[in-house]
This record gives structure tokens, C-alpha cells and sequence, in this order.
């Protein structure tokens, strides 16, 4: 077992290098950068005054290398002006937009956005599991309907909308204040009991918001898969037990239509990430996706390549967390080698 | 004193389209230790009666009428199960402590997730009122008695590690554990092996004289009939036709229905010529392009395809998650074969054997290791493996394949006209209004009314399907039909329809054909040779008739042993079996003794009749090998 993970941790190293190359191709496939492009607007503008200072910053960031250069010391493979100074020994690069290192952009966000993760994925686990089993066991019943139409507009209506109409009513009904995950007088504030709840209390709007589509289409699949299960022969062989229903439901079918789930896990991640970036900039929540999105736009190029970089590590322990938990969960993978012909 | 009385039981089906009555005012009863068998063709309601005694009917099925009277002999009084709600707490508590289920597949009754011991304790749990650690003990209790060869290590063992003849061995200690008064056997060989069959019906017996327990068996087989009950019930669309001592029933069968059943069964030793009666008989009639068959300049009895020490190794990479790695399996060890023209080859074997894998390797639907296979096509041999091109494509014409399972061979989303279509098509024979014409001819070969060419398979019955399956085949008329165990899946009865229908095809048509099978009373039969495979090697080639009367390899004769037959007189004997398992080459006696890099010899011991006795072989000068070629 441990060697398995090992084995897993170590090939995760290759991959993760070809992900950070096509990254760092992607981010620079705009022509120029963002430094050769505000020289350009200093120079149509007439200023060359400054234009001396962003040249000795071009060479400060090494972007006049040629590309495999600038990846590799971006990586923190080859010497730069600086010598061995890349993400590898813990730099993650300047953000030219804010005039800060990309650490102390992201720094802040980075733990907003892993709470607001964790929550959206609680909540469509929390309240997807219930009522697709009912939906599943209660096949073409009135409740059944029920919850297929409210999840078909859950999937319809568009998620920024969805979140606008929630925050006024939030607003109106209990005093919270709109945007942000935190009211605006925490904001830079030391944590407290005072600013956990109110984060607490910012976080429902946007979990629900977030989660509605993902849920909607969860009970579809869990309710889908589940009846896939539900007419199998070992369930009526558990039956001819006498197991009650209820606890028959949960130890045999159920445990057989998790599969899916537990393997999806590495696939939600970075969906979850990008897929709120629109809701983030509307709901104005301090996550990554805005910063992403605000980076791609002005060819903040480490900023933006750092971002995709680290949804890419979460995508990959996302699936390593997930074969772990399939070979942990079904023994048809734990031991199939030992399986007799 | 009857355990089950079953008295007027009547059940609909309540669909959109109305009510359909699958069961209908039966009565019969199951004496207090003693075994009945349900018989009847599939869709007559066996299963239904099973499901409503377990209260485990479907949703849309109601008892409409008559009383399912459970005495239990643990004491008690009679209970009503029929007026019993079926998910309430009195039937749960009946439901797999005093009548229990074994049902057909065991590859899907049991869950892959969960341990044999945990399901099988669980029961133990329900109703025993025993903790998990008693519950253990008594699961391997349980699985010493039906005779599992390492009880304390199958209780952590999963489904998938366990071959089907043990999971149906754990189905078994599961249905026993809480000491049952009833045991409902629904068709609990119908999916295994011959041999395995044999093991698992003593089993069964043995289990139910040492804990003196009633059995309703249903099955559709009257060779296990035969062998274990003491009453029959015969059902047809619900109705009882026919019921009484087996042994009455079986010297004396009174309704017609019966009596044609009995008929349809094929029996090993049947007289040359002797022909099954189907209960719906149909004639072939071969007219227009198919009139006459393929002309092949290869005259009858010569040489079709020979098979020349073909190997054939499978590298399994199911390596699990920990360790492990690739595993390699001998399918098929220098198999030589000869199948001549116009005759009917049996290949017969337990599943693994490499039946199927060899009659692929003719398909060239898998590329084999090592050997040659040539078929003759009227201009000389030609190597298989070195066809391409065009010559492929009219190899591909000459050769087809009928197979197993006529549910899963035809596509759901194609009619009828179009599956019999595609093959003229890809080969581009003929128009439009020819290849129409040609459809319709196959469709009334087979027996079909080509009005029903605008349907979709699953509005045909299985049998329907098969003849469907067997139309697509002589599409392209082909002069060599591999098939594939194309009656296991069917009723008796339509088996015997199938079967008629495959020999008269090959007097019209001139076939040839390769007749994989695991039924030895189906191949002695139709063919007119049979090769005995076991572990990827032929054991025994001859005529028919002479390896079916006097076998001489232990394998073969152990595969005869088990087949049961439907005949009072001749009862399986049980106690042979307890001998070392016969599909072991290793532990066969000498000279037949097989071990690992033993080249597997034939030797011709009678005229035309081979088997493989590599120790013989030492001592005769030269095997008469070309003689079987």
C-alpha cells in the first residue's frame, strides 16, 4: 500500500512538469508581454522616461531569453538574473499588475477559496445524497417529479443571476451585506470568533449558488445509477434474507453506485475553481477565480500561469485522493491480481 | 404433513396495458422432507410461483386469488404467506430463515463488495439473534458443509476470487445457515458446467438429508429432474398441466404437453437417425440463391480446415493495485484438428477449456501463437493467418459464426432486415431488390414469416432470436458455420427446434459445421465426430458414437458420468464423484498423465478414435498422427 502511493506520488512528478510546460505555453501564446506592452503604450504616448525603468525590469524577469529559457527559469531550472530562482525553490513569481509577488496576490485568497470549495462540495454531497436515494427508491413517484423539475431549473438558470437574487433577498430579509465573503469592517482585520461568523454567514449565499448546478446534476446521476443497481440479482438475494429495506438499500446498492462518485472527485476540483469564476466576480467573493481572470486579461503572465499551475496540483491529488479511496472501497481493484480464474 | 401447501394460487401482472395473469389457480404441495421440481419452459410461470412463496414479487404483481400455506415444522401454526404485506416484519422474519432462495447465476447473486462471510453471517445475524463473532463461526461451520476445500480463508474472500461452482456453493451456505424448512432452488445449475452441476445437485442432497429440509427445485431440465426428485410438478403458461411421483411421470407421462417436453430432451445413446420432436416443429426450405448451397471444388469428406499445433498463450494483465504482475495462460496447447467436409465437428469441454478460443482462432477473430490453420477453399490449403485483402473478405464469406447468447448478438437498435442486410452489403452483393429478395428467402428458411422483417429483436422470443442469428449466418452462403453453444441459452423445447433446424440446414446446404459445446447430449446428437478439450488441450477425437460408448480418456468419461440423464434408471452416480476432480491433467492416472511442458500426444487407440496418452506414445513406434490430420 504504502509503496502504491509512493510509486503514485513519484509518477505524479512527469506529469506535473508537461502540465507546467503547456502552461507556461498557453500564458505566453498572446504576443508580447505585459511589460512590452505597457512600453509600447508609454511610447505612443510619448513618455520614454519610464521606458528605461520597464526595460531593466525585462531584464529583471528575464523575458528578453528566448521561451525554453524563460520556462525553465521560471521553473527554477536554469539561472536567471538571480540565479537558481524559481517555483521550484519556492518563488512563485512577480505580479506585475498589482506590483507585488505572486505570493502576497494569492496569499489571501488562496484559503477563501479552499473553504468556499470544501463548503460547495459538502453541500452538494450533503443534500444530493438524500434526495437522489429518494428519488432513486421512489421511482416515478410525486416527490420524485418534484425534485427532478426543481433540479432541472437548478440547472437551467444561470448561476450569477441565481446568486444576484439571492444576496438582495439575503440583504433585505437578514441585514448582510452584499459581496465579499466577510463584511467589509473584518476586511484585513486579524481573525476572531466575530469574523468567522460573519465569513460563517457570507459563505451560504455563494455555497448555494455555486453548488445548485452541481447538485442538480449529482441527484440525476446518483438517481440514475442507483436504479441501475436497485434491479441487480444481489440485491434480491439480500432481500430473500430478510434485510429491511433501509439497511439493505445502504449496505448493497448504494456502496456499489459510490463509485462514480469517489471517482469524480478529481474532476470536481478544478471545475469548482473555474466554473465560479463568473459567480466570484459577480458576488465580488476574494477568491482565485477573479485574480485569474483579471491576470489572463492584462498578460500577468506569472500570476495567471502560478494560478493554472496549482489547479493542476489540486486536480492530481484530487485523483490520487480518489484511487485511494476506490482501492480502499472496492476490493475488485485492491485485489483483482489475486482474483482465481 | 406437506411444508408448503400451495392451494388456487393465482398472480397478475398489473401493467398500462391491463392485467396479465402469469399464474393461474395452482395448486400443489411439498411434503415435509422431500423434493419437488417445478418444470416448465421459461415464461411459465416457475419463477413467479418462487418470487410469491418469498414474498419477493415485483411491484406490478399481485396475488389475486388462492393461499401459499407455510407449516412450519419447528412448530407453529400454518401462516397464509399470500395474506402476509410482503415488506412487513412477519414475512422478513420467514423470508431467509425458514424458506430460502439459491438462485441461477451465481455471478450476480452475490455482491463484489462485500466478503463471502459477511454475507453469508449476515443472515446468520437477521435471524439467529447471534453477534458477529458467532456469526462467523457459524458461517464456517456452514461453508465446511458444503464442502468449501478452505473454509476459515473463505470467509475473507470476495465473489470475484471464487469460481462460479463455489460462489454457488456460498449461495447455498448462505440459503442453509438459519437451518431453513424450505429451500427454493430456482434453476441453481442451469449456468455451470456439467461436472460442476453434478457437485453442486449432490450438494444439495447431501444437505438436505443432514438437515432434513423440504426442496422445491424449478428447472427446465429433466436430466436434473431425474436425478433428485421425488415429485414433479409441469407447468405451461401458468396452468398445471401435469403432476405426481417422478416416477410415476416419467413411466407413464399422461398430457400431451409433457409428453412432448420429454421428447424434446436429447439423450446421450439416442438411435442413429432418431430425431428429437420439438413441440413446434418448423421445416426449413431452401429455394432460390440458397438452393444447392456453396459449390467447393473440395469433395465431401476431405480436408475443410486443419488446424496444425496451434498454440495460443493470454498474458492477463490483472495485476491488482499491490504487486502482482503479467500472468500467463495457455488457451490452447498444440491443438491439431481436422474438420472435413460436410460433416458436423463437436467440440466439447468445460468453460476455460478453449472451445471458444479455437473456433475464434478459425474466425481469425484472434491471432494465434503458434501453428498453422488451413482451410480449403476447392485451389489447396491456405494459410488463415497469411490471408489479407480480397482473399480475407472471401474467407470471411465462407466462414461465420453463430453464437451463444441471442439477446446480446443482436443489435436492439437494428430490424430484423437490417441486421440480415448488413452482411450482404458489406460484401456488396447483389442489388437492391436482390439482396430484399434474398432476406426474405433467408427469413422463410429459418422459419420466420418475413412480415415480421420490420420488427425489432426484442419482440421475438429467444428461440426467434437464434433463428434470426442463424439467418445472419447463411446470409453470404457460407459453407463452414462455427457454432458457438448456440442452444445453451434456450428452453428444451427449443432446443430441440434449433438443433433440427442446424442438421437440416446442413443436408440442404451442404454445410459444415464446428459445434462448440459444453452439453454432451446435444453434441452426441447433431455430431457426427467430437474432440474432448480440457485446459486448452484435445484429450479424446473420434466418431461420436464411439467416444460416447466407450470413452477411454478419464477426463472424457468423467464428463460423461456427470451428465445427468433423464432417466430413472440411470441416476447419476453420486458417489464417484467424490473422487479427485477429473480436469486436472496433472493427477490423471497413466499414461495419460499431462504435466507441464508434456507435449500433448494423440494416440490412435481404435480406428479413427484418438486420445492423448503421451505416456503410450513412448512406447509405439510413431503415432499414427498423420492419420488424423
Amino acid at each position: 500500500m504504502l509503496y502504491y502511493i509512493l510509486r503514485r506520488v513519484v509518477t505524479m512528478i512527469p506529469t506535473l512538469l508537461v502540465i507546467s510546460f503547456l502552461t507556461f505555453i498557453i500564458i505566453e501564446l498572446p504576443a508580447g508581454d505585459y511589460i512590452s506592452n505597457q512600453i509600447a503604450a508609454l511610447k505612443a504616448a510619448g513618455e520614454s522616461s519610464s521606458v528605461a525603468k520597464l526595460e531593466f525590469l525585462r531584464a529583471e524577469f528575464a523575458l528578453d531569453r528566448p521561451f525554453l529559457e524563460r520556462y525553465l527559469i521560471w521553473v527554477g531550472l536554469w539561472p536567471g538574473p538571480h540565479g537558481f530562482d524559481g517555483l521550484l525553490q519556492g518563488n512563485w513569481g512577480w505580479s506585475f499588475e498589482y506590483e507585488k509577488p505572486v505570493a502576497d496576490v494569492i496569499g489571501p485568497t488562496l484559503p477563501m477559496t479552499i473553504i468556499l470549495n470544501m463548503a460547495t462540495i459538502l453541500f452538494v454531497y450533503v443534500v444530493s445524497f438524500p434526495i437522489g436515494i429518494y428519488s432513486a427508491t421512489r421511482q416515478y413517484s410525486w416527490g420524485d417529479y418534484g425534485f427532478t423539475f426543481v433540479g432541472y431549473i437548478g440547472l437551467a438558470t444561470p448561476n450569477f443571476l441565481l446568486g444576484l437574487i439571492m444576496l438582495y433577498l439575503a440583504n433585505r430579509w437578514f441585514g448582510l451585506s452584499i459581496g465579499g465573503l466577510m463584511d467589509p469592517e473584518y476586511i484585513g482585520r486579524p481573525m476572531s470568533v466575530d469574523k468567522m461568523l460573519s465569513i460563517l454567514a457570507h459563505l451560504i449565499v455563494p455555497t448555494i449558488v455555486i453548488g445548485t448546478a452541481g447538485t442538480a446534476a449529482m441527484i440525476r446521476r446518483l438517481r440514475a445509477n442507483l436504479l441501475d443497481e436497485l434491479h441487480r440479482q444481489y440485491v434480491t438475494t439480500a432481500r430473500a434474507k430478510g434485510m429491511r429495506e433501509a439497511r439493505l438499500l445502504v449496505k448493497y446498492p448504494l456502496r456499489m453506485a459510490l463509485n462514480p462518485f469517489i471517482a469524480d472527485i478529481g474532476n470536481l476540483i478544478p471545475s469548482l475553481v473555474s466554473g465560479s469564476v463568473i459567480v466570484s466576480v459577480v458576488l465580488n467573493l476574494p477568491t482565485v477565480g477573479p485574480v485569474l481572470l483579471n491576470a489572463l486579461q492584462s498578460q500577468d503572465q506569472f500570476l495567471a500561469g502560478f494560478i493554472l499551475l496549482f489547479v493542476a496540483i489540486l486536480t492530481l491529488i484530487g485523483m490520487l485522493v480518489s484511487d485511494l479511496l476506490l482501492a480502499v472501497l472496492d476490493p475488485r481493484i485492491r485485489l483483482g491480481g489475486r482474483a482465481a480464474s | 404433513m406437506d411444508v408448503l401447501t400451495v392451494d388456487g394460487l393465482s398472480v397478475d401482472f398489473v401493467t398500462s396495458e391491463g392485467r396479465a395473469r402469469a399464474v393461474d389457480n395452482v395448486s400443489f404441495s411439498v411434503p415435509e422432507n422431500r423434493t419437488v421440481a417445478l418444470v416448465g419452459e421459461s415464461g411459465s410461470g416457475k419463477t413467479v410461483i418462487s418470487q410469491a412463496i418469498m414474498g419477493l414479487l415485483p411491484e406490478k404483481a399481485e396475488i389475486t386469488g388462492g393461499r401459499l400455506l407455510f407449516n412450519d415444522m419447528a412448530g407453529g401454526t400454518a401462516v397464509d404467506i399470500a395474506a402476509l404485506n410482503r415488506k412487513g416484519e412477519e414475512m422478513r422474519a420467514i423470508r431467509g430463515n425458514r424458506i430460502a432462495i439459491i438462485f441461477q447465476e451465481p455471478m450476480t447473486s452475490l455482491s463484489p463488495l462485500h466478503t463471502i462471510g459477511d454475507q453469508i453471517g449476515e443472515a446468520a445475524e437477521l435471524h439467529r439473534g447471534v453477534n458477529a463473532a458467532e456469526a462467523r463461526e457459524l458461517t464456517r461451520d456452514m461453508l465446511r458443509l458444503v464442502r468449501f476445500p478452505d473454509p476459515a480463508r473463505a470467509l475473507n474472500s470476495y465473489p470475484f476470487e471464487l469460481s462460479g461452482g463455489l460462489r454457488q456453493r456460498a449461495m447455498i451456505a448462505m440459503a442453509m445457515i438459519c437451518h431453513p424448512a424450505l429451500l427454493i432452488a430456482d434453476e441453481p445449475t442451469t449456468a455451470l458446467d456439467v461436472t460442476i452441476q453434478a457437485e453442486i445437485l449432490k450438494l444439495i442432497k447431501d444437505v438436505q438429508s443432514e438437515l432434513s429440509m423440504s426442496v422445491l427445485l424449478i428447472t427446465h431440465d429433466f436430466g436434473v429432474v431425474a436425478n433428485m426428485a421425488d415429485e414433479v410438478v409441469v407447468i405451461y403458461h401458468g396452468r398445471i398441466m401435469e403432476k405426481g411421483a417422478a416416477s410415476a411421470l416419467f413411466a407413464n407421462p399422461q398430457h400431451a404437453y409433457l409428453k412432448a417436453l420429454l421428447n424434446a430432451v436429447p439423450r446421450i445413446g439416442m438411435e442413429p437417425g432418431e430425431r428429437l420432436v420439438p413441440i413446434r416443429p418448423i421445416e426449413p426450405h431452401a429455394e432460390g440463391f440458397l438452393a444447392g448451397g456453396r459449390s467447393n471444388g473440395v469433395a465431401k469428406g476431405a480436408p475443410l480446415v486443419r488446424l496444425e499445433h496451434v498454440s495460443k498463450t493470454f498474458l492477463t494483465r490483472k495485476s491488482g493495485l499491490f504487486g502482482g504482475g503479467a500472468h500467463e495462460l495457455l488457451a490452447l496447447d498444440d491443438i491439431n484438428l481436422t474438420v472435413r467436409r460436410g460433416e458436423c465437428l463437436g467440440l466439447v469441454g468445460e468453460s476455460g477449456s478453449g472451445k471458444t478460443t479455437t473456433a475464434k482462432a478459425i474466425l481469425r477473430a484472434i491471432d494465434i501463437d503458434g501453428g498453422t490453420i488451413h482451410y480449403d477453399t476447392g485451389a489447396g490449403p491456405m494459410d488463415v493467418a497469411g490471408l489479407s485483402g480480397p482473399a480475407l473478405l472471401d474467407y470471411r464469406k465462407r466462414v461465420q459464426l453463430i453464437f451463444q447468447d441471442p439477446f446480446s448478438s443482436l443489435n436492439p437498435r437494428m430490424t430484423v432486415n437490417d441486421i440480415l442486410l448488413e452482411p450482404l452489403i458489406i460484401h456488396e452483393v447483389g442489388t437492391p431488390a436482390e439482396r430484399a429478395e434474398r432476406v426474405r428467402e433467408l427469413m422463410r428458411l429459418v422459419g420466420l414469416d418475413p412480415r415480421f422483417l420490420r420488427r425489432y429483436p426484442h419482440s421475438f422470443s429467444g428461440g426467434q432470436r437464434q433463428r434470426i442469428g442463424i439467418a445472419r449466418a447463411l446470409a453470404l452462403n457460407p459453407e463452414f458455420i462455427l457454432c458457438d453453444e448456440p442452444t445453451s441459452a434456450l428452453d428444451v423445447s427449443v432446443q430441440a427446434q434449433i438443433l433440427n433446424l442446424l442438421k437440416d440446414l446442413k443436408s440442404e446446404l451442404g454445410l459444415t459445421y464446428l459445434f462448440v459445446s459444453h452439453n454432451l447430449a446435444v453434441v452426441d446428437y447433431i455430431a457426427d465426430r467430437v474432440a474432448v478439450m480440457c485446459r486448452g488441450r484435445v484429450v479424446e477425437i473420434g466418431e461420436t458414437r464411439s467416444v460416447v460408448e466407450e470413452p477411454l480418456h478419464p477426463y472424457t468419461r468423467a464428463l460423461l458420468r456427470s451428465v445427468p440423464e433423464p432417466d430413472l434408471d440411470a441416476p447419476l452416480d453420486f458417489a464417484a464423484l467424490d473422487e479427485q476432480r477429473a480436469s486436472e491433467p496433472s493427477l490423471w492416472p497413466e499414461p495419460f498423465r499431462l504435466t507441464d511442458g508434456t507435449a500433448p500426444v494423440l494416440v490412435e487407440m481404435k480406428p479413427g478414435h484418438f486420445v492423448c496418452a503421451p505416456g503410450a506414445s513412448a512406447t509405439r513406434p510413431e503415432p499414427a498422427r498423420e492419420a488424423i490430420l
